[in-house]
């Protein structure tokens, strides 16, 4: 780098409304230098650990895979794509736990580490401002980086739909949320490299300045800031926030260093902004002077059922639970493990889960540390919420809302504008779970939104298609007419001659029509009734309906019909069915009379 | 006494032509109520009400027909109906129909003769197929209304229902004292409710 | 059972502490009604506490509830003290046990328990008290020179209304002001002993100390400064306004530390369960209640006003909010009104 005349400026800081002040808990783990984890014998990458569409495999079972080959391939729109992080062996594309409260399952591909960790061919940007623009957004792409606050949203949106002309790059390095320590230990170790990143994505907003905002309790990370500014000759402007949580949120940082206010429903870039976590900026260096995609990533493990509390750099894919046996986790001790932060984080349903590009902190408290909710009171409507609350939102009458199911209501009270962050639920001297309330409400809003959508979408399809079968009906008469006429004038010219009539043939189809009711119930025969009775009942429907059958089948073999082998088919089918209900009712019957002798 | 009858009747006579002239003038054109009435169903259009449509089925509505015969909205479209409506929120007649949750069509496809049957029968045009070819279900805009079932001759058509997404689940209401405390009591409700959660 | 949700850290804020809280911050002023009026405020306030607690968990057990849990949060003792601390102090037993019984089971039960009632409990019972037995209501302080002792009062209390004190003072001195100004002078008036150097003697100290106690609510955060503030301004703005005058309108310092206006200010307005909620709503639900309070100690018949001016602006404080909603983050302007049109 060239010795260039550089600022290191501080910038005005305003203030926000609300805010709480939990405990922090960071000297936990702020204490020792990033820690690398051993390379893991399995990795779980699951397909769909960002915002928007899920990767599409490019890999098959059995292949093998370099360190940083694509593995799955980012869908158009917003998605992104998924790197093998170490060389190994894919060994299952399947259904896989995954972090996430409900506990679902999705799917994944799993390698088999081969212990080599052999990188694939890179290469590297090493002078990065010789690529276009258009280039580097297309690596950033390319190496699936999303946002690694917690959101994961896929950072090369935010290059490619500017709305406005952008003129500040703000780096968001507050890290609010008590525990977690992982920006501020990567700024200490690494503030030069996140700089790095920082002048990248500044290049490719055209953007005139680095603002970070900072919480003042980081004064380690703050200098680190400055003499990395210095060694790289940057101009940076550093907003030093006081800690209150939730400064850290996106719209919260963006108030408080420049006063704004992203406008409802828009985006920081419509006030000419693009906010960027420290860890994102990180990677962006990384991956685009490196062509290191993003494998791996951040994490602090911590709370005092951690024996070792600390950041730890792991293999995105690594079992959480490996993750916390490295840190000496007493998971008897553990109450709970929390994803995320003690104010924003989920609590995993399953510690085998693998590590996400979103995971910023796994916790591990123990019950004295964080007790077990408990049953709540009733509002009292104190307003506590509302002066907590950093939206300025009414807490409370949206609970009564959420409560009541009255989603208008709600919607009334803006509570799409809940950035859902826990202020209120923590300074709520009833427990209630505020947070819990609104997240029910909104995912209803949302569910409700979507079935009227489709209601709508049916109605019309409906209408449409009733307005067709009119026409064509209309139109039917019509050529009937025209038919009938035509056939009058013929039978006066040829009065003379006779056709032969003939009987019109029966319909095949119409004759299975009549047993497919009956059939219907005969998919019951595989469902769970146990009942002798029940399965008595069953065989015979399904000898009825196979005779039935057998009937139509030879029925449609007299006439020859072109549907018989279907029909066949079907007939073979149901005789199938009819023999298994008849040996599930056999087999029931028996086992009654052993049970009861 | 004369002047006060007098009185009466021109006021009388003068309110009875103001309301004659308003009921006129502010005539509501056609039957809104028809409109919203529909708007709450869920448009199924599967026909358990006996009305062939939703449509048909909030004209009756509007002409007095109870509000709780339709088993797909279920006692979220009748506490919706009873709201609009002002009456009294009826339970689900079962005779058309138990509530059942979002539903799907899906064929079996190497089970399919091709018969266009199924086709003919979906109230929204959601399976694609010709004469002869195998047919196939448009999840996205089927409704779940089992019309297609009955007249399939092969039974291929299953309705399964609607599995919850990653991306549509959310949490649920979390539950308030008196729930809290029933759950110390193994009832049939809270057990569902713990299955649900 | 409870599912574990976000935020997994939370406060240790609770209902029974904001409300024991309450309690304490109460102490100052009954202390100062005690030392003041005699022991008939200690034991009015045992009576409805008694009373109070005893129908409350009777009732939760009628409605099937938990009765340990409800009873712990304390809200019911806030409501007693509140309802004792505003009722005169010679006066029998079973006043006081209706009084509770009507906040209890009428205004807070009926309307369906805590954070549920859409009117302050304790003036419920306090203004339903008030046009039932006026007497009663208006006439039983005693003579600041004649305090009865705790035993006396006890006796008082349980049957022998008028035993060993021969003279009340029919009045407050709001209402003696008001009485007496018509034909006297405002020196004059304020010549009468129940007047001292800057407002009325005794009740200038009380107030002191629900003053006192108010803004340790303050201090403590269980209480905002909108209520409180606006509503003293009010009373200020109005009896500076008309009150110039003394010989025709009672002076602002009667007005302010007189009567029941910082109990009002500080315990009554402030209740959350009924007052406005937004900090733009909590000022003019509290500049609501002032106003009513001069209009009715000015114009009504009544020597006080807190209960009837709390109820009424119980009555307008959902309509309040529907009009004070904060401006949400990013939204040009506050939502207003009962729909939502952008």
């Amino acid at each position: 780098m060239t010795q260039a005349p550089h600022i290191i400026a501080r910038s005005r800081v305003w203030s926000i409304p609300g805010g709480v002040h939990p405990e922090q808990h960071k000297a936990e783990s702020n204490q020792s230098a990033i820690e690398p984890v051993p390379l893991p014998s399995e990795l779980w990458l699951p397909l769909s650990m960002h915002i928007g569409s899920p990767a599409i495999p490019v890999v098959k079972v059995g292949d093998t895979v370099c360190k940083g080959d694509l593995i799955a391939r980012s869908q158009s729109g917003i998605s992104a794509s998924i790197h093998a992080p170490t060389s190994g062996r894919v060994v299952a594309i399947e259904d896989h736990v995954y972090a996430h409260e409900s506990g679902f399952k999705q799917p994944a591909i799993c390698i088999e580490s081969d212990g080599l960790d052999i990188w694939r061919q890179q290469k590297p940007w090493h002078n990065w401002r010789e690529q276009s623009v258009e280039d580097i957004v297309a690596r950033i792409h390319d190496g699936g980086i999303t946002g690694m606050g917690g959101a994961s949203f896929p950072t090369d949106v935010k290059y490619r739909n500017k709305h406005a002309p952008i003129h500040t790059l703000l780096v968001n390095a507050a890290e609010c949320e008590p525990y977690i320590t992982a920006d501020d230990r990567l700024i200490r170790e690494r503030a030069e490299d996140i700089l790095h990143g920082a002048a990248i994505c500044r290049h490719l907003l055209g953007a005139r300045t680095i603002l970070i905002g900072i919480e003042d309790n980081k004064p380690e990370a703050i200098s680190a800031f400055e003499v990395a500014a210095k060694r790289l000759g940057l101009d940076i402007t550093l907003a030093v926030v006081p800690t209150k949580y939730p400064s850290g949120g996106e719209k919260q940082l963006i108030q408080l260093t420049t006063g704004l206010e992203v406008p409802k429903g828009g985006l920081p870039s419509d006030i000419g902004l693009v906010c960027q976590n420290v860890g994102t900026l990180y990677q962006i260096y990384r991956t685009v002077v490196f062509d290191e995609p993003l494998i791996s990533r951040v994490t602090t493990i911590t709370g005092q059922a951690i024996e070792r509390p600390g950041n730890y750099e792991a293999l995105i894919g690594t079992s959480i639970e490996t993750l916390l046996n490295h840190a000496g986790a007493h998971l008897k001790k553990a109450d709970r493990v929390i994803m995320g932060g003690p104010m924003m984080g989920f609590a995993l349903p399953d510690i085998t889960a693998p590590l996400v590009k979103a995971t910023n902190c796994l916790l591990a408290p123990t019950k004295k540390e964080i007790p077990p909710p408990i049953i709540d009171n009733p509002c009292i409507r104190c307003g506590m919420c509302e002066q907590a609350c950093p939206a300025g939102l009414l807490p409370q009458q949206l609970h009564w809302a959420s409560k009541n199911r009255l989603l208008d209501e709600a919607e009334l009270h803006s509570i799409d504008d809940c950035i859902e962050c826990g202020a209120c639920a923590y300074v709520c001297p009833s427990r209630i779970p505020l947070v819990q309330y609104f997240r029910y409400a909104k995912g209803e809003i949302k569910q409700e939104r979507a079935d009227q959508l489709a209601s709508d979408r049916a109605r019309v399809r409906f209408e449409n298609r009733q307005a067709r079968l009119d026409r064509e009906k209309a139109e039917k008469e019509q050529r009937r007419k025209a038919r009938a006429e035509a056939a009058a004038k013929a039978l006066a010219e040829k009065q003379a001659k006779e056709g032969s009539n003939e009987e019109p043939k029966e319909d095949p189809i119409k004759a299975a029509l009549e047993r497919a009711a009956a059939k219907r119930d005969a998919k019951n025969t595989t469902t769970e009734t146990q009942n002798p009775e029940q399965l008595k009942d069953i065989a015979e429907k399904a000898k009825a309906k196979f005779e039935k059958a057998t009937q139509r089948l030879l029925d449609a073999e007299k006439e020859g019909s072109e549907m018989v082998p279907a029909l066949r088919k079907a007939a073979g089918k149901l005789e199938e069915k009819y023999h298994s209900a008849e040996k599930a009712y056999q087999a029931a019957m028996k086992e009654q009379e052993n049970v009861s002798p | 006494m004369l002047t006060a009858i007098i009185t009466l009747f021109i006021l009388a006579a003068i309110f009875g032509a103001l309301l004659g002239f308003a009921s006129i003038k502010f005539k509501p054109e056609g039957n809104p109520i028809i409109e919203d009435i529909n708007n709450i169903l869920p448009q199924t259009q599967c026909g358990q009400c006996g009305h062939p449509g939703c449509r048909p089925y909030a004209q009756a509505i509007a002409d007095g027909e109870p509000i709780n015969k339709c088993p797909p909205g279920g006692e979220a479209t009748i506490q919706a109906l009873a709201d609009l409506l002002d009456v009294e929120p009826l339970p689900l007649d079962a005779e058309h129909g138990e509530e059942k949750g979002k539903q799907v069509a899906i064929i079996r496809e190497a089970e399919c003769i091709g018969c266009t049957k199924c086709i003919q029968a979906c109230p929204v045009d959601a399976i694609l197929g010709a004469a002869k070819q195998m047919h196939t279900v448009i999840e996205s805009e089927c409704t779940g209304c089992d019309l297609c079932v009955e007249p399939c001759p092969v039974d291929c058509i299953d309705i399964v229902p609607v599995q919850t997404t990653i991306r549509q689940w959310h949490k649920s209401k979390p539950l308030t004292l008196p729930e809290i405390i029933a759950t110390d009591r193994p009832t049939q409700r809270i057990n569902e409710e713990e299955h649900a959660a | 059972m409870i599912s574990i949700t976000s935020p997994h850290t939370v406060g240790q804020n609770s209902v029974s502490k904001v409300m024991f809280t309450l309690v304490a911050a109460l102490v100052p002023g009954y202390a100062c009604l005690i030392y003041i009026f005699g022991w008939g405020y200690l034991v009015n306030a045992l009576i409805a506490v008694t009373v109070a607690v005893a129908l409350e968990a009777l009732i939760l057990v009628l409605r099937k509830r938990p009765v340990g849990f409800f009873l712990k949060d304390g809200s019911i003792i806030v409501t007693a003290l509140l309802l004792a601390c505003a009722l005169p102090p010679i006066v029998p037993w079973w006043l006081v046990a209706i009084g509770s019984g009507i906040a209890v089971i009428f205004a807070k039960h009926l309307f369906g328990g805590l954070g549920q009632n859409p009117f302050n409990p304790a003036m419920v019972a306090y203004a339903l008290l008030l046009v039932s037995l006026p007497v009663l209501m208006t006439s039983r302080w005693a003579n600041v020179d004649v305090l009865p002792s705790f035993a006396d009062a006890l006796t008082i209390s349980f049957g022998h209304l008028d035993k060993g004190l021969d003279a009340f003072t029919g009045a407050t001195p709001l209402d003696h002001y008001k009485l007496n100004i018509g034909r006297l002078t405002a020196d004059n008036v304020l010549q009468d002993p129940i007047y001292g150097a800057f407002a009325a003697k005794g009740w200038m100290q009380i107030n002191l100390a629900f003053l006192v106690g108010g803004l340790v609510l303050l201090a403590l955060r269980i209480i905002t400064w909108h209520i409180p503030v606006s509503l003293l301004a009010s009373i200020l703005v109005m009896s500076v306004l008309f009150g110039s005058d003394g010989d025709a309108f009672v002076p602002t310092s009667l007005h302010l530390f007189s009567g029941s206006t910082m109990l009002a200010a500080f315990f009554i307005a402030t209740d959350p369960v009924t007052a406005a909620t937004s900090n733009k709503g909590k000022l003019v639900y509290g500049a609501g209640i002032g106003l009513l309070i001069y209009i009715i100690r000015t114009w009504g018949n009544y020597p006080d006003a807190t209960a009837f001016a709390v109820l009424l602006m119980n009555f307008s404080a959902p309509l309040i909010d529907h009009y004070t909603r904060p401006r949400v983050y990013g939204h040009s302007k506050a939502v207003k009104g009962f729909k939502n049109d952008g």
